[in-house]
């Protein structure tokens, strides 16, 4: 077992690795096979109004003349332990983990980021708990009442679910349910309260992105769940719980369900990973302040630091969950723990 | 030389359809795979009815200059006349009309229809060309690593797993708005659709992957395999004759059903603004521009449905594919 997790953690910390490389490629190497050069680079950090000598001076101390692998290597030493900007007037030190300043506003990113986890955290937490519990119940029914009206009723909401853009029903639920209309229940997007502020008011600010993020998982969870269990609940020690004479409760609940859930687990732990690391387009249909949202609104912009801090941040959500799914399986089923 | 075999004793031979002599006689008749499916599916209303969506469709992103210029609007010529100057609204509240059959969108009277017909041209492009590029990728390196196993196995399902761990769409965003508006030797729209294709392409690949090595692994095993082998056959004898024909179908289901996701994936970039450019009109665009706009709800509708109607067909479809060519999958 420790071996395993031992295993597993340097495997986190490789994908940690390839990925911030992959992630460099994408802001300092495809510019450059798009046609971008040092100084066009270097314009970014000193604004468009300086003299070609000065967007000269500011790419050679930014470092854009060395190779690939040298920037590389700063770039992650940045990360990890902090780097020195050297813009011209002074020497900056920006602390670990360093991802840079953003173009427009000269500002740290990583505070920034900071200030808008709590609520993409929020928004995929609230809204994990809502499908995970909806999804998996409407899947456990459907499958043990088989081609019943409730099946086929739910199965068609879940294929119509899993068929409708999440900016879509967006939109729409903000137009049904909120902006003033007489079914108004829940605020207009836009705002949000901290927690330990005002725990209701955090609610009240999230239902609506909730229940609609919730939907279309849900709709993928449910679909799942019942192809899951109608599998399980096939096996032969299925009929061997009922033949010991079982009741059906227990044969549904601690011997079905249980083996339908286990890879349904593994799919939840991966999207909340996903999510965490930026739920970019429900934040964006309802302009909440999260870290997708900060990444839309910074690309239009051409802002790439914040960005890339965006990227890394989603990045290291994702790699921790795929740890924490696989410390788990290896908990919850003895038999990956030899492989 | 081996005497020939003495084949003359016909009270000997075997009949075993003799017992089906008379009233069914001629009921014995071999069906193929492919046979046995289209009977499948053929009876599958469902499935049927979105193989018919999706034809529509196709047809009507092909002939989308015909359509739109028997109406006569082109998707991105204004129609000021028919905004009202006070509120930016149309003059009658939608702009519906024989002309105009979606109506017009606010504050400069494009014709939504136009719009919508010429998006289904880029959504369906950019979809199908993507799943091409995840199929071939992914069936290329998932073959690979089925049939070759070892080391080869083991790098290529990293790799996979590396994919799969990718948060899709903020790389997405990231990409697809860092590429300047003129790159690699093309511009405007011509650039913005290589892109997509490759951008949507190339992160789905494992998704194809995974599945095609499953399928060689079982493959590898199989009896008739063992037969080519033993008769000599080398590798991509055995990969493209005996292999591939066989992988055939679950390309096909897993490609239909790759398809509405990536049509999801393109409009959801092009609701982010980092999609084709205006004005080339695309659906995810269209969303977005309505967004501002949402006390004229029928600007929003009739994108938001085109993307869920063609999505839903494709699932439909697929789905009905899958169960007619891998019953077991129900």
């Amino acid at each position: 077992m420790v071996t395993y997790i031992i295993r597993r953690l340097i495997w986190g910390v490789f994908m940690l690795a390839i990925v911030s490389m992959i992630t460099f490629m994408i802001f300092f190497l495809v510019p450059r096979l798009a046609g971008a050069t040092s100084e066009s680079l270097a314009t970014r950090y000193v604004g468009r109004t300086a003299t070609a000598e000065q967007v000269k001076i500011a790419a050679e101390k930014l470092g854009f003349n060395d190779p690939l692998v040298v920037q590389y290597g700063r770039f992650a030493k940045g990360i990890v332990a902090g780097a020195d900007y050297d813009y011209g007037p002074g020497v900056e030190r920006c602390p670990a983990p360093c991802f840079g300043y953003s173009f427009l506003t000269r500002l740290p990113v990583w505070p920034d980021l900071l200030d808008r986890l709590p609520v993409t955290i929020s928004l995929a937490l609230g809204a994990a708990v809502i499908w995970l519990i909806a999804g998996v119940a409407t899947g456990v029914v459907s499958a043990l009442r088989r081609g019943s009206f409730f099946d086929r009723a739910a199965m068609s909401i879940a294929l119509a679910g899993v068929s409708l853009p999440i900016f879509f029903t967006g939109i729409v639920s903000l137009v049904v349910f909120s902006y003033g209309r007489p079914l108004a229940f829940a605020a207009p997007g836009g705002s949000f309260t901290p927690f330990f502020d005002n725990p209701a008011q955090w609610a009240y600010s999230l239902i609506l992105p909730w229940i609609t993020l919730a939907f279309l998982y849900a709709a993928g969870y449910a679909r799942l769940t019942r192809s899951g269990m109608l599998e399980t609940m096939n096996e032969d020690y299925i009929r061997t719980a009922r033949a010991k004479g079982l009741t059906e409760r227990v044969v549904v609940f601690k011997h079905g369900l249980r083996g339908a859930l286990t890879p349904i687990l593994t799919i939840f732990g991966l999207d909340l990973g996903l999510l965490m690391g930026g739920a970019v387009l429900t934040e964006s249909t309802f302009s909440l302040p999260g870290i997708g949202k900060y990444a839309i609104d910074a690309i239009t912009n051409q802002d790439l630091p914040k960005v890339m801090g965006v990227t890394l941040v989603a990045a290291f959500f994702v790699v921790v969950a795929n740890l924490v799914v696989d410390l788990l399986y290896a908990v919850v089923d003895p038999r990956v723990r030899l492989t | 030389m081996t005497a020939p075999l003495d084949v003359s004793g016909t009270e000997l031979e075997a009949a075993p359809e003799a017992v089906l002599d008379g009233s069914q006689a001629k009921a014995i008749q071999g069906r193929s795979l492919g046979q046995i499916a289209w009977m499948r599916l053929k009876r599958d209303k469902v499935a049927l009815t979105g193989a018919g969506v999706v034809a529509f469709l196709v047809l009507v992103a092909i002939f989308a200059p015909l359509i739109v210029g028997w109406f006569g609007h082109p998707p991105t010529d204004f129609n000021q006349d028919l905004i009202s100057s006070e509120t930016m609204a149309p003059k009658d509240g939608t702009g519906i009309s024989v002309d105009h059959l979606f109506g017009v969108e606010p504050v400069n009277g494009r014709d939504i229809f136009s719009r919508i017909v010429y998006g289904a041209r880029i959504s369906l492009l950019i979809a199908f060309l993507a799943t091409l590029l995840s199929v071939v990728i992914g069936t290329m390196l998932g073959v690979m690593a089925g049939y070759f196993g070892g080391w080869v196995d083991s790098v290529i399902s990293k790799t996979m797993d590396v994919f799969l761990a990718f948060p899709l769409l903020v790389f997405a965003i990231a990409l697809a708005g860092i590429v300047p508006d003129s790159a690699f030797g093309l511009s405007g729209d011509a650039l913005r659709v290589s892109l997509l294709v490759f951008i949507i392409g190339f992160f789905n690949w494992p998704y194809i992957g995974r599945i095609m090595r499953g399928q060689t692994l079982s493959l590898r095993e199989r009896e008739f395999v063992d037969a080519a082998r033993s008769l000599g056959a080398r590798g991509p004898y055995i990969i493209f004759r005996e292999m591939l024909p066989n992988l055939v179908a679950p390309i096909l289901v897993y490609s239909t059903l790759l398809i509405p996701s990536n049509i999801l994936f393109e409009a959801a970039l092009s609701f982010l603004g980092v999609g084709v450019r205006p004005p080339t009109p695309t659906w995810g665009g269209m969303l977005s521009d309505a967004v501002r706009f949402y006390t004229i709800p029928h600007f929003m509708f009739f994108p938001g449905m085109a993307i869920f109607i063609t999505v839903l067909a494709f699932n439909l479809f697929g789905d009905g594919l899958r169960d007619a060519l891998d019953p077991r999958a129900r």
